[in-house]
């Protein structure tokens, strides 16, 4: 590597990871301040773990993260493969491109339009309220299922299509060949799937912001209300916390592509010595 | 193999309702919109108003009641919330000219003060301040002034006092304004005498030159980046509510010696409670309002937020006079007694939308110079 690449590669590292060292530190300090360091304390921490209301959005958000991430993966694998298993080239193109509209939309104009459907609907059955945790479930479904698919549909396409009707000639029951050879070979894809469906779940504000009511708070929202006043150290104690799970998330994820990448690579290998023996 | 998927969909189900907790059956809710971090919540062991109001009603009435507490970080947040319809909420504290705005269009519901009979504790001065002529609406939660931090180290004394620091130019690029065209144009407005609350352009040109001969000076427009800047001596003058000013001066380095004092005329609020037409249990809703005026929780909450508190209960409380200290006790109540007088001259009303479009487009073209 020449050393302006090294240098220009080490000021992006720089930038993306100097404001998490930052809130890293001062989640340490001892004072109120973020910018004074006076001290290594675990004060913010214990105070993150008394704050009721905090830990209470926190619970808010995994659920929400959880729920919407396990239903779009679902739905998402299952419109893949209806996708995948579209003849008509043009009707494919269409579908992906529909699917994709929650992806490229500006979650501005996904969370307001969510919110006047679900107060028109609320108002059809003149419910007071009209917003509450299921329409946040559903507005992060919407927002979350593109993504699954963008990940499984190249899985189907990389797996060899006759692998299905060979277990099919075999004996198996179409359900059953799609859980004894379908579904291993596209796991990696809808596990990316899901970790992507996750952490954009948990990380989204915007969207949640527009369909959330009166009883269910995400985290996000919750910081959102604190910029009035400070922002205190107790959030940089639950950021430094949720960066680390994240990463774990990350790089587990790496892991399984990697696994999958390689396994792929002897695969072709060992066909490829196949064929030359023959 | 469809027994299964039936299975885990039942499981999902059963556990989505575990969790958020549908069915609750006898139990009442309340949901009460605040601004954020302005409520005593049990942190650093100090009273957790929420989850004391619950056990004391379940206590008195024999009734679980569950209070769903969010929060907003503007007026005009609460505000687009509470009008799109979308939500029901049964206790909402916004400020002055946000109640004006929303008596003005029917979105609140008179008070029934039997169910509220703290309400006498309430000082007389802030009983029919403009927003509420008649005190039908609302119950006063705390109060403020605007008025000026500076860094004692960096700020010859003799050159505070007034508005005039922050258009000092000895102390270019060290002045902070506030990042939101009501409050900044509101000090130019003071500082020249003219009136905060006028509907003629011209007033606001002037407020505009006043500010643009300013603004060579400013370091930075802030909102709650103030309290960093401040803090860490990075900027050395700026104006903010005087009940921050305290929570400035408890996290400042080493080297910064915080002070403040309130400039001739200054922006004064009143954050209130009042309950919108959404409100689906009034009586419940009330009587939230009158504990929340009870001395435990009235005291717990003017400490957690710095905010003076209209409330006699609380100014006159031996105990919570000597936990401020001198002289937080001076400067949140240094217009006690004459507060109302002074308030109807200084806060802000509810401007016609001509006249905030036109702010706007001034703030706007001040920005980009």
């Amino acid at each position: 590597m020449k050393w302006s690449s090294k240098l220009y590669t080490t000021l992006i590292f720089i930038f993306l990871f100097a404001p998490i060292v930052i809130l890293l530190v001062f989640s340490f300090n001892e004072a109120k301040s973020l910018s004074v360091f006076s001290g290594f304390s675990f004060r913010w921490y214990e105070e993150l773990f008394s704050d009721e209301a905090t830990l209470e959005s926190l619970k808010n958000s995994l659920i929400l993260a959880l729920s919407a991430t396990v239903i779009s993966t679902v739905m998402g694998t299952v419109a893949a493969l209806g996708i995948y298993r579209l003849r008509k080239k043009w009707y494919r193109a269409l579908l992906n491109t529909v699917t994709n509209i929650p992806m490229i939309n500006p979650d501005i104009i996904t969370g307001i339009s969510m919110m006047l459907l679900f107060v028109f609907v609320g108002r059809m059955f003149s419910a007071s309220t009209s917003l509450n945790f299921w329409t946040m479930l559903i507005a992060h479904v919407t927002f979350c299922l593109p993504y699954v698919i963008f990940q499984v549909l190249p899985k189907l396409n990389q797996m060899d299509g006759d692998l299905m009707e060979a277990a099919q000639d075999l004996g198996c029951t179409p359900f059953r060949a799609f859980f004894k050879v379908t579904l291993p070979e596209i796991l990696p894809g809808i596990i990316t799937g899901a970790i992507m469906a996750f952490t954009l779940s948990l990380d989204d504000f915007v969207i949640s912001y527009f369909t959330s009511g009166n009883d269910f708070q995400t985290l996000p929202i919750r910081i959102y209300g604190m910029t009035k006043k400070t922002v205190t150290p107790k959030m940089y104690a639950l950021a430094t916390i949720i960066f680390f799970v994240t990463l774990a998330l990350l790089l587990l994820n790496n892991l399984v592509d990697n696994d999958d990448s390689r396994k792929l690579r002897e695969k072709k290998k060992k066909s490829k010595a196949e064929l030359l023996e023959e | 193999m469809k027994k299964y998927i039936a299975l885990l969909l039942m499981v999902m189900v059963f556990a989505v309702c575990l969790l958020t907790g549908c069915g609750g059956g006898d139990t009442l809710t309340l949901n009460v919109y605040n601004w954020g971090e302005y409520i005593s919540d049990g942190s650093e062991g100090s009273f957790d108003t929420i989850k004391e109001f619950e056990l004391w009603y379940e206590e008195t009435y024999g009734t679980p009641v569950k209070v769903n507490y969010t929060t907003f970080a503007s007026n005009e947040d609460m505000y687009s919330k509470l009008s799109s319809g979308a939500v029901s909420y049964d206790v909402v504290i916004p400020s002055d000219y946000m109640i004006a705005r929303m008596a003005a269009e029917d979105m609140l519901l008179p008070l029934n003060f039997e169910n509220i009979p703290n309400y006498e504790y309430i000082d007389e001065d802030f009983k029919s301040l403009y927003y509420d002529k008649e005190g039908k609406y609302t119950v006063p939660y705390a109060y403020g002034i605007i008025g000026v931090i500076y860094n004692a180290n960096e700020v010859d004394a003799q050159d505070t006092g007034s508005w005039e620091l922050l258009w000092n130019e000895k102390y270019k690029d060290k002045i902070l304004q506030f990042n939101n065209s009501r409050d900044a144009f509101g000090m130019a407005m003071y500082k020249k005498g003219l009136d905060v609350n006028s509907e003629d352009p011209a007033v606001w040109d002037a407020a505009y030159e006043e500010l643009l001969a300013q603004r060579p000076l400013v370091y930075s427009l802030v909102m709650d980046e103030i309290y960093n800047m401040m803090e860490s001596g990075e900027a050395a003058i700026g104006a903010y509510y005087a009940g921050d000013y305290f929570t400035m001066k408890d996290a400042q380095a080493e080297n910064v010696d915080l002070k403040f004092y309130y400039p001739e005329r200054t922006n004064f609020y009143v954050d209130a409670m009042c309950i919108p037409t959404c409100c689906e249990n009034k009586e419940l809703a009330e009587i939230f309002i009158n504990f929340m005026l009870e001395k435990e929780p009235a005291i717990a909450n003017a400490e957690y937020t710095y905010y003076a508190s209209p409330n006699r209960l609380v100014y006159e409380d031996e105990a919570y006079i000597e936990e401020m200290g001198e002289e937080a006790m001076n400067v949140l109540y240094q217009h006690a007694g004459n507060f109302a007088a002074q308030y109807e001259q200084n806060a802000y009303h509810n401007l016609k939308p001509e006249t905030l479009d036109y702010i706007n487009t001034l703030w706007e073209t001040l920005k980009i110079n």
